[in-house]
This record gives C-alpha cells, sequence and structure tokens, in this order.
C-alpha cells in the first residue's frame, strides 16, 4: 500500500533496478546533505547579520535545533541584506541609493531570453532539417556546429572583440544576444535533433503519402509530439546563458551588465573588504531559477548536460 | 525533364536570375574585395554583410525552387554560426599569420612566425608549455576525482528507494550552479583568516592553515572545487548505464553462484563502459578550458596558469593579438581531435546498442 502511495507521487520513476528501503535513503541523506553543503552555506550566509560574514568560528545555523547546537554557531536570520542588494548607502551615514542591481537582473533575463527563443526558432527548423533531409556531408556540418560550442570561449572571442569593436556592437544588446544566439545554437540543433531522430517515422511517412506538405509535416505532425523537448531546451538554454561569465566579462558594456559580471566585480575586493553577506544575498537570488529548472527538468538532465548526444 | 526546366535549373554563370548563386558568389567576391580596400572598415563590413545576404537570397531562392528543403531549413542556422563563430575562427586564423596587435596600428606578415615563437622562443614558449603542463595536470587531476566519486554516488543512487528524486537534486544542483557564484564562494571557504576550511583545520592542528600558499594546495583547491561541481554529471551517465542493465541478468548470475565482484565485471560493467568513456572525454574537454576557477580562485598565482588563462591574458590583457591567434588554433586542434573521438564513441554506442 505505501509503495503504490509512494508510486502516484512520482517517487518510482527509475525501473530496472532493485528496490531499498529506508535505511538506504537514511544513508543517501546523509551523503546528499554534505554534497549540498556550500550550497547552504551560501543561502545562510545571505541571511546573516551584516558583521556575522567574518566572524571567527563562523556561525553555521539559523536555529539551536533544541539545543543541539552550541549558542555561539548559531545567528540570528534576517532579511536586509536582500533589500541592500538593490538599495543600500553608499557612504556610512548617507541616504540610500539604488545599486544598478535591478538593471543586471533585468539585463541577464532580457539577454538570455531573446537569444534563447532566437535561437530555438533557428535551431528547431535546422535540426528538423539534419534530420529529416541528409544534407551532402550531414555529419560534417554538425560536427562544426558541435566543435563551435565545444571550444573554449575564449578563441572565439578574440576575433569577435576585435569584429564588434570595428562595427561599433561592443556593449551593446544587439552584439551580445547575436552572439549568444549563435551560442545556444549549437545547443538547440543538437538537441532538438536528438528529439526529433526519436520519433516513429510511421505516422509522417502516412501523411506525405497521403500528399501533405514537408512544412505541413513538421507543424502539424512533428512539432506537437516535440513539445516537451522545445520546452526542456528553452529551459536548459536559459541556464546556460544565465550563468555564462566569461563572453559577458569581455563583451557587455555598463549598461549591458549581466548578474555574473556584477557579481565578480563584487568580490574583486577581495578579502575583508568584500560585504559577504550582501554577495550571497545576491547569489541567492541569482540560484533561484536553477533550483527550480534543476528540479523540474530532472527527467532530460542527461540528455541536456550532453547536448543531446546521450539520450538514456 | 525537360531541356527547358533543365536551364532554368542549372542557370549559366552569367545568367542574371533570381536563383543564379554563382553569379552572386562571384559578385558578392568583387564588391566585398573592393569595399574591404577602398571604404573605411565600419561601412565596409556592412558591404559585406550585403553581399553575404545577396548570396544567402540566391541560395534560398534556388533551393526552393528545387525543392531542396535540407538546404533551407539550414541555412538561417549556418548564416547565424558563419557570421559569429567560423568568420571570427578564420579571422583569428588569418592573424596568427601576422604581427599585430590590437592597440597597435601597425601590422606586419610574419608566416609562421607567432607559431615557431610560441612554440620554441625561450619566453614565450616557456610560459606556453608551463600553462599546457599544467593544464594536463589538472586535466588528469579533476577528471580522475570526477570519475570516482560520480561513479560512487551512482552506485549510492542506482536503487529505488523513497524519496530518491528529493535527495537527487541535492546532488545534481552544484552542476547547474554558475561557475562565477559557486567559485566565489570557494574563495571565501578557503580565507585564510575567516574561512571555514581554515577554522577547521587550525582548531585541529593548532597552528596558521593557508590553503592557497603553496602550488598544491591551490591546485587541490581549484581540483576540489572542480570535482565538487561536475562529479554530478559523471554520476548522470553511470547512473544511465546502471539503471539499464536487465535485471534477469543478475537473476542467472546469482543461481550461478557469481560473486558480485565478478558479478560487475561481468555484467555491470559492460553495460556503462561506453558511457563512462563519453563521461571521460566530456569531462577531459571542459577541463582542458578550465579558466573561470582559476580567474577566481588563484588569479593564476602559484603556477596554477592554465593555457585557457594563459591565452586570456596573452590576448586581453596584454594586447598580444596574433600571438593569442596562434595560441588559439594550438588549442582549436586539440579540441577537434577530442570531439571527433567523443562522437565516433557516442554514435558507436547508439548505434551497437
Amino acid at each position: 500500500m505505501a509503495e503504490s502511495i509512494l508510486g502516484k507521487f512520482g517517487f518510482g520513476r527509475a525501473s530496472g533496478v532493485d528496490k531499498a528501503g529506508w535505511g538506504r535513503t537514511l544513508a543517501v541523506a546523509v551523503v546528499a546533505f554534505i554534497y549540498f553543503l556550500p550550497v547552504l552555506f551560501i543561502i545562510f550566509t545571505a541571511f546573516k547579520p551584516q558583521g556575522d560574514a567574518l566572524l571567527v568560528p563562523p556561525t553555521l545555523s539559523p536555529t539551536s535545533l533544541f539545543g543541539l547546537i552550541p549558542d555561539h554557531f548559531v545567528f540570528k536570520p534576517t532579511l536586509e541584506n536582500f533589500g541592500s542588494v538593490f538599495s543600500r548607502s553608499m557612504t556610512p551615514d548617507g541616504a540610500p541609493e539604488a545599486t544598478g542591481f535591478d538593471r543586471y537582473f533585468f539585463n541577464s533575463i532580457f539577454i538570455a531570453s531573446a537569444s534563447v527563443l532566437l535561437a530555438l526558432v533557428i535551431g528547431t527548423l535546422a535540426a528538423f532539417g539534419f534530420s529529416r533531409y541528409p544534407l551532402k556531408g550531414n555529419d560534417t556540418y554538425l560536427f562544426i556546429i558541435l566543435t563551435t560550442r565545444m571550444l573554449p570561449a575564449i578563441v572565439v572571442i578574440i576575433p569577435v572583440i576585435l569584429m564588434f569593436r570595428v562595427v561599433g556592437l561592443s556593449g551593446s544588446y544587439l552584439g551580445i544576444i547575436m552572439l549568444y544566439t549563435a551560442f545556444n545554437l549549437a545547443f538547440t540543433i543538437w538537441m532538438m535533433k536528438s528529439f526529433f531522430d526519436e520519433l516513429s517515422p510511421d505516422v509522417e511517412d502516412a501523411a506525405r503519402i497521403d500528399g501533405s506538405s514537408g512544412m505541413r509535416v513538421f507543424f502539424k505532425i512533428c512539432l506537437p509530439q516535440v513539445i516537451a523537448g522545445l520546452a526542456a531546451t528553452f529551459v536548459f538554454g536559459l541556464i546556460l546563458t544565465w550563468n555564462e561569465f566569461l563572453f559577458a566579462l569581455l563583451l557587455s558594456g555598463p549598461d549591458t551588465r549581466t548578474v555574473p559580471v556584477a557579481m565578480n566585480q563584487a568580490v574583486s575586493s577581495g578579502g575583508r573588504g568584500t560585504d559577504w553577506t550582501l554577495l550571497a544575498a545576491i547569489e541567492t537570488l541569482f540560484l533561484v531559477p536553477v533550483f527550480l529548472v534543476t528540479f523540474f527538468l530532472q527527467n532530460h538532465l542527461l540528455r541536456g548536460v550532453t547536448f543531446g548526444t546521450v539520450k538514456r | 525533364m525537360t531541356a527547358v526546366s533543365s536551364t532554368l535549373l542549372t542557370p549559366r554563370l552569367t545568367a542574371v536570375v533570381a536563383h543564379n548563386w554563382k553569379l552572386a558568389i562571384a559578385v558578392a567576391v568583387v564588391v566585398s574585395a573592393i569595399s574591404m580596400a577602398g571604404l573605411p572598415a565600419a561601412v565596409s563590413f556592412w558591404v559585406v554583410g550585403a553581399a553575404a545576404a545577396l548570396v544567402a537570397a540566391a541560395f534560398t531562392v534556388n533551393a526552393y525552387r528545387r525543392h531542396y528543403f535540407g538546404a533551407l531549413l539550414v541555412a538561417p542556422a549556418i548564416a547565424v554560426l558563419f557570421v559569429m563563430n567560423i568568420f571570427p575562427l578564420l579571422w583569428s586564423l588569418g592573424l596568427s599569420f601576422f604581427a599585430y596587435q590590437a592597440n597597435q596600428q601597425t601590422i606586419r606578415f610574419v608566416g609562421l612566425g607567432n607559431y615557431v615563437r610560441i612554440l620554441t622562443n625561450d619566453l614565450a614558449a616557456h610560459a606556453t608549455w608551463g600553462a599546457l603542463i599544467n593544464t594536463a595536470m589538472f586535466v588528469v587531476f579533476t577528471v580522475s576525482a570526477q570519475m570516482i566519486v560520480g561513479f560512487l554516488l551512482a552506485i549510492l543512487f542506482a536503487k529505488q528507494f523513497p524519496l530518491r528524486k528529493y535527495l537527487l537534486i541535492l546532488v545534481l544542483t552544484p552542476m547547474m550552479l554558475s561557475v562565477v557564484a559557486s567559485g566565489v564562494f570557494f574563495t571565501y571557504y578557503y580565507d585564510p583568516t575567516f574561512g571555514i576550511l581554515s577554522y577547521v583545520i587550525n582548531s585541529i592542528s593548532g597552528n596558521q592553515f593557508i590553503l592557497m600558499s603553496n602550488k598544491v594546495g591551490a591546485v587541490a583547491g581549484i581540483v576540489f572545487a572542480d570535482a565538487w561541481m561536475w562529479s554530478p554529471f559523471v554520476m548522470l551517465l553511470v547512473l544511465a548505464g546502471l539503471v539499464s542493465v536487465p535485471k534477469y541478468l543478475y537473476e542467472a548470475a546469482a543461481i550461478d553462484r557469481i560473486s558480485s565482484w565478478r558479478q560487475f565485471w561481468m555484467i555491470t560493467f559492460p553495460y556503462i563502459r561506453g558511457l563512462l568513456m563519453l563521461a571521460l572525454l566530456f569531462r577531459t574537454i571542459e577541463a582542458f578550458k578550465l579558466a573561470d576557477l582559476v580567474i577566481l580562485l588563484t588569479k593564476g598565482g602559484n603556477d596554477t596558469l592554465t593555457i585557457s588563462y594563459h591565452l586570456i591574458r596573452i590576448a586581453n590583457e596584454q594586447n598580444k593579438t596574433s600571438e593569442g591567434a596562434a595560441i588559439s588554433y594550438l588549442m582549436l586542434f586539440m579540441v577537434i581531435v577530442l570531439t571527433n573521438l567523443y562522437l565516433y564513441l557516442a554514435n558507436r554506442r547508439t548505434k551497437g546498442a
């Protein structure tokens, strides 16, 4: 009975493996908790009062867990760091000023979604082409496309910087969105091709024999079957772009700066000069979308992180 | 197929028709060459862009008339990739044969001079080889750490137990984090005065502990952070293999009373071998590019400079553009070899399974 209830809530997904009981759960929970500790520590730091981050010994927990944790390891949680991400006083007793982080968060969201959407439209068409109408040298094209994604970012960036400088695109939205589109395109093509390759050809062939045009087959038959794949590719692209650092560091201007770049600048003073609780608050805000995505995309994660080359 | 339609589909080079892509290319090359020679760079870029659009349009019309849908569907993607990736790469290939610095006006042809310089000249070659050796060291350490930890994690998760899905998320999250977000906080954990690591070791040994003070510590710090972030990747791949082993093989082995050690090598290992190789290669390619963590944690100090970071310094901070281009091509070559190997194995696995 308990099994079936758990199964209803999605616990029993992975089949083909032996069942184990709560003992295994306990063992794995300990390991998973230790593995997750560095992230948990960032989140806790975001809730610490400002001076607490540099305390030795460090404070570790917001509650004493009914007296389990000694008092000097316990901090009093506060929300003020999240407020000062967006506005705080820059001088000891000045009025609060805007920090510009609302702009950086907007930039991150805008640049990521614009480039991923663009890449999704162009890339899905191309993936369908590569999957259903193989060109002469199809594999070579696909290989070159994957290579552009596997390359160290810096190899592409040097000439791109020169090119943008010549054309006047450096520091503009258009420039960085174009670059991210190309960056996501390789990923989208490989990902979507792996979804298209999986579809059974029977329905398509039937439609073709009945005289449907190629475009009709694509829109009416193939596309509806890969909606889940489209969503997964979209969200994955979003996270990859959201996290990207080097392109943004070298190509964004003061107006188009994204959160990772701003974060890096906030820390570059280093050591005691850095306001760690503030930084942790920025990071916690920055991490929320990543957590949600990891949770909802769990079933597509393997395919996503290998660019569709490994499906199962 | 009549004679009329065949001439319509394959126009002579000189015929001015919408789908004559050969003529379009000829016109585009001439116009681009003239504009690059005669006009300022900012104008000639757009002229070349317009010429490329002309060629693209001719190709599109041609493909459409011939019902050549493959080319039609793929064309926009190839165009974007060409402008943002392939063309810059060709440009930097060209630059690698010149002596050019982005902050100076002079440009001089030196042939293979840059390549000779980065590989054999005293100072430049010393830095290149040093960075390459460091990179190789990081690849060996980080990838083997990830393989071991990832493999062990996969074995832990390879059973079905309550709350599995939620515990898996906790382990998978580090992989999805931004390198900056986690890298920045590793500097906090490693800090000699208020870092949590130093606190633990100080209170055990009683001495002041500074992790980043020597090469061993700095490398260990970077390897630990990288392994923490990417072990879940290996785990995902190995887990996929472990889940795919049919149960009846184990049941048969149990009947034959085969020891669990031999069960692993005879039954489990063949199912995960391909995926292990893929994980190994994928992580090798990624570890080969290691730069962000080094920038964040040591800024290349204590002899932790990797080839990727070396390239950033040469090309972006020291403005030695063409020397950087030569190093780029060195890396490009290595990545192409590794990617080729990766795809070969990935395809063989798909077809063989």
